[in-house]
């Protein structure tokens, strides 16, 4: 069993059976390829995570002060749109969210755990995780987008700043890589 | 006839409906891809997996493939697409920004919601990095971002900025990603050693 096991992998998770070996990159990307294809034929937009975010926000501002909510730009811009429930991101990630859970379980991949490296405790990767979640969230915000809004659905149809967003994401994160090894390696 | 939002009258119980649609088969293909891993996720930045690349690349030049199909068959009105209006000091800050979040947090905001749905705890605190940062952006930087949104371009594309027509740059993309995969399958077996 030792060969199945991998660091920072659960003792509870370990013991069970090896899950389904993900799939070929080339053919998950052609299927992603796809429902992004189908996103644009059929609602005239790409994809998208970080708004929904930002919906749910504005809700929640506007439920402790409608008027300072309305007062603040961003909390309006999202305000004028409606409830988070009437919102398309929030019912996309709402369906990516099922999508996940289906795939995971069918998959044997549904395991209440803490992906971590060999060499940071679950508590230390859990303070990594939501302070990166930070600074990747803020990210998004100022760029307008995230690997799916901006990236990926920019990208096909060959936005030029979306282009600029995803060298950058990159260009930074090989920059940054080697300091944060300890974590991953 | 494309897209649909356009020539179709759709409710919005139906557009609603197909956000979910559109967002199982989004969830679903990040799931087969790995994606739901932290460790898979920054693999790419060591090299030693670059299934990140290799996926987004792939699901890219599909879409774009698609696009360009549908429009010179006449069934896809382009003008019809959303496209998000550029802004490149904006681009390449929030870029870097957030980079560095994806390498201390191992995720991106679709892939942490893969995660959390797949039970991992770490996916579920970074969601809920992403909800303190937006709150916090709203609260902090509205005035900022009503200035990138009024020094926003709308419809920068490569065809429109440089006048090469988007077939040229699909078979560019198509040309380039066979480079790609060539040179990543070399990349990971010079870094094999790396994988913890």
């Amino acid at each position: 069993m030792s060969s199945l096991t991998v660091p920072g992998t659960t003792p509870r998770e370990a013991t069970k059976a090896a899950p389904s070996p993900y799939w070929n990159p080339y053919v998950a990307g052609f299927g992603l390829g796809l429902v992004l294809l189908a996103a644009y034929l059929i609602a005239g937009r790409g994809l998208g995570a970080t708004g929904a975010f930002s919906s749910v926000a504005a809700w929640i501002a506007n439920a402790l002060s409608p008027e300072h909510a309305q007062a603040t730009a961003v909390h309006a811009r999202y305000l004028a749109s409606g409830t988070p429930l009437e919102a398309w991101l929030v019912w996309l990630l709402f369906g990516s969210a099922i999508g996940s859970a289906v795939s995971g379980y069918t998959a044997g991949r549904m395991a209440i755990s803490v992906e971590r490296g060999p060499r940071v405790t679950d508590n230390q990767r859990l303070v990594f995780a939501l302070v990166g979640g930070i600074i990747a969230g803020l990210g998004a915000k100022i760029a307008r987008g995230c690997t799916s809004g901006q990236a990926l659905t920019g990208a096909a149809i060959l936005n030029a700043g979306s282009l600029v967003f995803m060298l950058s994401v990159f260009a930074a994160a090989y920059a940054v890589a080697w300091s944060y090894k300890k974590e991953w390696l | 006839m494309f897209p649909l939002s356009s020539t179709m009258e759709l409710t919005q119980v139906t557009s609603l409906g197909l956000a979910v649609l559109i967002g199982i088969g989004f969830g679903f293909f990040l799931e087969k891809a790995g994606f739901g891993s932290a460790r898979k996720l920054v693999a790419v930045f060591y090299f030693y997996d670059m299934a990140v690349v290799k996926v987004m690349f792939t699901a890219i030049v599909t879409a774009m493939i698609g696009l360009f199909l549908f429009s010179t068959l006449g069934l896809l009105d382009m003008a019809e697409l959303y496209i998000e209006p550029s802004n490149y000091p904006a681009a390449i800050l929030g870029g870097i920004v957030f980079g560095v979040g994806f390498v201390i947090g191992g995720y991106c905001p679709g892939t942490s919601l893969t995660a959390a749905a797949t039970g991992k705890l770490d996916g579920m605190a970074f969601l809920g990095g992403i909800f303190v940062a937006s709150y916090a952006y709203a609260e902090l930087f509205s005035g900022f971002d009503t200035w990138l949104a009024s020094s926003a371009h709308p419809d920068v594309t490569l065809p429109a900025l440089t006048g090469i027509p988007m077939g040229w740059w699909v078979l560019a993309f198509i040309g380039f990603l066979a480079l790609a995969g060539w040179g990543m399958s070399a990349a990971e077996r010079k870094f094999a050693g790396l994988r913890p």
